[in-house]
């Protein structure tokens, strides 16, 4: 399985660097932009018997070291294949 | 009282922290490599500073699978003391074995320079030889020292007095601004709910002698001496 991992600052918590970049664009001219958020993508290939065993993986992989649920929200994608 | 030191790759105040301990609190102290499952005798252990496995991903979320800190949480579990500094602090968050987590400083850039913090509780095995309002000076030098927990939980923990520490401006006033990397309630250091677990991104081991500008950080490691005599 082909797996994609997003791992974004979790809403609320102040995001500087986020900001500093949302603000960089800004300066550059390109005006509109706003929620901007740096996260981490994360790719990677998986053995498992199904996607839905795949997707319970990932989710601990999560869990437990790819994101900080403290202060970081995921999401992923599990493609066959 | 024995201390030991976790050595991990990358962590870089180590030697500090046994120099201050063995040559200026003339105490027992040995390094042991990450990679060793036993902590011998302890009394008290310290995850030093540095940036431990390069800091991937985050901040001591690596460093938190090294064999030794099965050994660590046991320890931990069983009352043992532990001290985190710097990246030992974040360490000892990521582990779970302190609520709340450092991420990024507010300014983005990293602070190095001498902190000013206030003593908040000193019913603790590390600040018992301090009083309430205290002020210490104390190196800071970190890039990912902004203290952040869930609004409830940093409720609970001003309640139960886990915040041990906390940054204050120059002329000792506490608001917004006199914390310098943006910490939720300008906090230094916190303990875990049983006192037993203490983690700070000031560097006590670097405020020992007058020579290196402050001698506060003495009366840190000297708490947890006086804890457990």
């Amino acid at each position: 399985m082909r797996v994609r991992i997003f791992v974004t600052p979790r809403q609320g918590i102040l995001d500087p660097q986020g900001r500093a970049v949302e603000t960089a664009l800004g300066n550059l001219g390109f005006s509109g932009v706003s929620d901007l958020h740096v996260g981490r993508y994360i790719i990677l290939t998986l053995e498992a018997p199904s996607k839905a065993a795949a997707e319970e993986t990932v989710r601990q992989m999560c869990e437990q070291l790819l994101a900080n649920p403290v202060i970081e929200d995921y999401r992923f994608e599990v493609e066959p294949g | 009282m024995k201390w030991v030191v976790v050595r991990f790759p990358g962590s870089l105040d180590d030697d500090d922290v046994v120099y201050a301990l063995r040559e200026v609190l003339a105490q027992d102290v040995s390094i042991v490599w990450h990679r060793t499952e036993s902590l011998g005798a302890a009394d008290c252990v310290v995850l030093p500073g540095g940036f431990s496995y390069g800091d991937y991903l985050r901040c001591g979320a690596i460093a938190r699978f090294s064999p030794i800190m099965k050994s660590v949480k046991r320890f931990a579990t069983e009352g043992g003391l532990v001290l985190g500094i710097c990246n030992g602090f974040q360490i000892l968050c990521e582990a779970h074995l302190l609520p709340g987590a450092l991420t990024r400083n507010e300014s983005l850039s990293f602070v190095c320079e001498m902190a000013t913090v206030r003593v908040e509780n000193r019913q603790t095995p590390f600040t018992n030889q301090l009083e309430i309002g205290d002020v210490l000076r104390l190196p800071i030098k970190h890039g990912e020292g902004r203290y952040v927990a869930p609004e409830h939980e940093l409720r609970q923990l001003e309640e139960r007095g886990q915040v041990l520490l906390r940054y204050v401006a120059n002329d000792e006033s506490f608001g917004a601004g006199s914390s310098p990397n943006g910490s939720m309630h300008a906090i230094a250091g916190v303990a875990n709910e049983r006192f037993n677990v203490f983690g700070l991104m000031p560097h006590p081991e670097h405020a020992v002698e007058a020579l290196l500008g402050s001698t506060d950080g003495r009366k840190i490691f000297e708490s947890i001496t006086a804890s457990r005599t």
